[in-house]
């Protein structure tokens, strides 16, 4: 027997059994379903302690009683108040909405799940209900025929249940005619559910991690470079270079920040191979920092403060190894935070200059104020100018489509570069249905801190929009693996294939560019960065692409 | 219940209109309402607005709904993720003239096989957009009530809309589309099983006032033949603060201003406030050159950070075991290894590196 945090215990035909038709009962007086597989721990007292956060205490999702701090429905409502008058967002947001349903059927947990509370219309009625009781005439003199309702213990449940169960990922917003942006309406509920000590302990622990030792998953820096010098041994396996690994180089040209999760999980780390072994290629002087050895920030799921924190440190050890400018790595969350709150929260960073290719002498005028670009903007250009030397057959066992991550897309539009370096490093390259790529590709069901093992039936059904689109071009190209530029997707994605697309592999873009890369002085190579054969080179020549076809 | 009440409320809202008005309250439902529900009305819209407007936007957050602007051969997607205030202009005005963002909108449907796919569905989008432009119509048509005389323009819309000179006095196309839309937005609430179930008695409510003002208007050109001179007289003693009551103005009229009237009163108080609101929606609203321009939060404060310093202390020995480099050797160091090395901030746990202003 299998437990809820396993796939297996999730038959395929029972998962695809869509139901969409709402209850009898309304939204407010159905009670809220807490099963195993479906929420996340709590946040342990420890983890809340490092971080100075009120409350900490143990306790448990299925206790009757969350041990809520005395006074917490005054702190919930002041809580409220503040963020009315500092967020125009949430103000309007709370004001605006027409519930028109076009939101309904855009987001995947809804659209796997069936459950109406997770249409992006009353997540945000969630809150709204609770707004219109304490903030607005007519919910006070007209109650529930006005949609308010009292904030009761029930409601905290059902908050702490449904805001950690929204990926944050905007695409609801997108089809909003008021461009309601149910990310904002999450982020607001979690910091409000943060108040009472209310947090999820796949999201607090990271944050405590990286606030003390400088990313999400605790690697000390002895072991950051245990690590790297582990890939760079593979490296050199699989083409014969050895690659340097600048570690705190003070008065590097670049500094380098990527997503911790591509230190160890596969198959995130071809991807920091790859970085290491494309940059020497390219004879890059850029380092790694330990202080700063995460561009995710899982301050973006705990609170605005939190994400500050965080992210202060990137702009702090740039500073101290005295670099020109940033770059930055795959990372899908992480590029919101950069793009849309790095410069406002811990900036200006005057004492950097304005990104300038050290390859090709392009200037990234597009980040004239943050300092920091993209790996796939630097890429891109590298490639327009011919500077690497690329054998995209390298790939050619490969047929390869793109996930376009959730907050590169939304909350940032970079959909042509990875494609233009996709392109130039695989000969077979094919996009899923246009609704699901782009401004309207669907969430990995992982993201914004969900992608725990204990959430396995939630990850698995808001998966299934995107897996079901994988599995279109599995069946109509032969698609093999899926390329995502967010260490998120690719420890999630995997799941999400394995599941819903048996046979699709993951990878990063760096990997496919690499592998495509004719490196100068490497050995005659026979295997690529995974140390499988290529394609028409070396021991296993033809029997390759169909294995990868039938596995699974 | 939830459709039903707000259908009861608007029908005892016409009716009490409609028989008290010619019986004796004229002066209440002709002049006293109409002047209260405006006054609400403008006071209301001026308070939400300025309560909107005085909440700050500290971070840009635009929603991207197309390519960035970065290297100078990627086309950009100028309306859909503008880089410039020109571009947001842009990108505000197909929102609120053509509802861009319904026009996106999609069907979900699971095949047979199981498999889902999206299907284009823009009958909202029609809907949506064929009531608020022939609200604006039946605005700029009713402006021949309050004007002396009558501007070109609006005989000039009169003349388009009525072309096809169907019946007398002829039924007007935006009438029609008008009351044909909301038919259609109120059908849709009710046969679409998850917008009925997140539907409030208020949304009933807005579509029924709507339907009723509609109706009602209607029905005086068409039906009861309502005495215009009449109702110009009133309209224009309002306009000119000289209100008059004339006798010729019937029950109807009554019912239609009053209903009118009330969904003045109610607009700031509602949903229907999202006229003003999409204006200012930061997802819609803003350039997406964040990363070129800064942008500043009045509320930022300084948080509690893990400082360097206090990260060398806790690992400077595994650290040098590594052989990483560090700022202070293990050992006791002289001071001139210190000078420059790390900043001795103001406080050691407190940073703020925008050095606020």
């Amino acid at each position: 027997m299998s437990g809820p945090d396993e796939m297996s215990h999730y038959p395929r035909a029972q998962l695809v059994q869509l139901d969409w038709k709402p209850p009898r009962t309304p939204w407010t007086e159905t009670p809220v379903d807490l099963r195993p597989g479906t929420f996340i721990y709590p946040g342990k007292a420890r983890n809340l302690r490092i971080m100075d956060l009120p409350n900490a205490r143990d306790w448990a999702v299925t206790d009757a009683d969350w041990k809520l701090p005395t006074g917490w429905r005054k702190t919930v409502l002041d809580g409220m108040a503040e963020r009315l008058s500092r967020f125009r967002s949430f103000q309007l947001f709370m004001d605006t909405c027409v519930r028109c349903g076009a939101c309904a059927d855009k987001c995947h947990f809804f659209l796997g799940s069936g459950d109406p509370r997770n249409m992006p219309v009353l997540r945000a009625e969630l809150l709204r209900s609770i707004y219109r009781k304490d903030f607005t005439a007519m919910g006070r003199l007209f109650g529930e025929l006005a949609g308010a309702r009292e904030l009761t213990p029930d409601v905290i449940k059902e908050w702490f249940y449904y805001f950690y169960q929204c990926t944050e990922c905007r695409r609801c917003s997108v089809f909003c005619p008021y461009g309601i942006d149910t990310a904002e309406i999450t982020m607001m509920g979690r910091e409000l559910l943060g108040l009472l000590g209310l947090y999820v302990n796949w999201v607090i622990e990271p944050v405590a991690n990286c606030f003390r030792v400088g990313n999400h998953l605790g690697i000390q820096p002895h072991g950051m470079k245990d690590t790297l010098e582990f890939m760079a041994d593979d490296i050199e396996d699989a083409t014969g270079i050895r690659v340097d690994i600048p570690i705190n180089k003070k008065g590097a040209e670049i500094l380098f920040v990527t997503p911790s999760g591509d230190f160890v999980a596969d198959p995130g780390i071809y991807t920091c191979m790859s970085y290491m072994l494309l940059f020497h290629e390219l004879g890059i002087d850029y380092t790694w920092s330990t202080y700063a050895s995460d561009g995710g920030n899982f301050g973006l799921f705990t609170s605005h403060e939190a994400m500050k924190r965080l992210n202060a440190k990137i702009y702090t050890e740039a500073k101290r190894l005295g670099v020109k400018w940033i770059l930055g790595g795959e990372c899908g969350h992480m590029w919101r935070v950069i793009h849309q709150y790095m410069d406002t929260m811990n900036g200006p960073a005057d004492f950097l200059e304005v990104p300038r290719s050290p390859v090709t002498g392009t200037v990234f005028e597009h980040a004239h104020s943050t300092k920091m670009i993209h790996l796939m903007e630097f890429m891109a250009d590298v490639i327009r100018h011919g500077k690497l030397e690329l054998d995209p057959a390298r790939n050619d066992h490969i047929r390869i489509t793109f996930h376009d991550s959730c907050n590169p897309a939304r909350a940032m539009g970079i959909f042509e570069e990875p494609r233009y370096v996709l392109r130039a490093a695989c000969n077979h390259f094919f996009e899923m249905p246009e609704n699901t790529i782009r401004e309207q590709t669907f969430c990995c069901g992982g993201g914004a801190g969900l992608g725990t093992d204990e959430n396995m039936e939630m990850r698995l059904r808001g998966g299934l929009p995107r897996g079901n689109a994988v599995r279109w071009v599995q069946e109509q190209h032969g698609v093999n693996q899926l390329a995502a530029m967010c260490a998120i997707d690719r420890a999630t994605l995997v799941t999400v294939c394995d599941y819903w697309a048996p046979g699709v592999k993951v990878t990063g873009i760096s990997e496919l560019l690499a592998n495509a890369t004719v490196f100068r002085g490497e050995h005659a190579r026979t295997r690529n960065l995974r140390l499988e054969p290529l394609p028409g080179i070396g021991e296993l020549a033809t029997g390759n692409g169909s294995e990868e076809a039938t596995h699974g | 219940m939830k459709m039903l009440l707000p259908l009861l409320v608007v029908a005892a809202l016409f009716a009490l209109a409609f028989i008290a008005g010619p019986a004796g309250a004229g002066w209440l439902f002709g002049v006293a309402l109409p002047y209260a529900a405006l006054a609400l009305l403008v006071g209301g819209l001026l308070y939400r607005v300025a309560l909107w407007a005085r909440a700050p936007v500290p971070f840009r957050i635009p929603v991207s709904c197309g390519q960035q602007a970065s290297l100078d051969w990627i086309r950009p997607a100028r309306l859909d993720n503008p880089r410039s205030a020109a571009g947001a202009v842009g990108r505000m005005a197909i929102e609120v003239l053509l509802f861009r963002s319904l026009l996106r909108n999609t069907r979900a449907k699971q095949t047979a096989d199981g498999r889902l796919v999206y299907g284009t569905d823009l009958a909202l989008w029609a809907g949506a957009l064929a009531m608020h432009w022939a609200m604006l119509v039946l605005l700029v048509r009713h402006l021949r009530f309050v004007t002396e005389p009558v501007p070109a323009l609006v005989l000039a819309v009169e003349r388009v809309d009525s072309f096809l000179e169907i019946g007398l006095p002829a039924v007007y196309l935006t009438s029609v589309l008008f009351l044909g839309a909301l038919l259609y937005l109120l059908g849709r609430r009710l046969a679409n099983p998850l917008v009925r179930y997140v539907s409030l008695p208020t949304d009933y409510f807005a579509l029924f006032l709507l339907l009723g003002i509609g109706l009602s208007g209607f029905a005086m050109r068409h039906l009861f033949r309502t005495d215009l001179a009449a109702a110009k007289e009133l309209a224009m003693g309002l306009v000119r603060f000289a209100p008059v009551v004339p006798e010729a103005v019937g029950g109807v009229f009554f019912g239609h201003l009053f209903l009118v009237a009330a969904l003045a009163a109610y607009l700031p108080f509602s949903k229907l406030l999202h006229a003003p609101g999409v204006f200012l929606s930061p997802t819609r609203n803003l350039a997406n050159n964040n990363r070129a321009v800064r942008h500043v939060n009045p509320w930022d404060y300084p948080v509690k950070v893990h400082s360097y310093e206090d990260y060398e202390n806790e690992l400077r020995e595994k650290m040098v075991h590594a052989g990483i480099p560090v700022e202070r050797e293990p050992e006791p160091v002289t001071a001139a290894v210190l000078v420059g090395a790390t900043e001795p901030a103001a406080s050691a746990d407190t940073q703020d590196p925008a050095g606020r202003v």
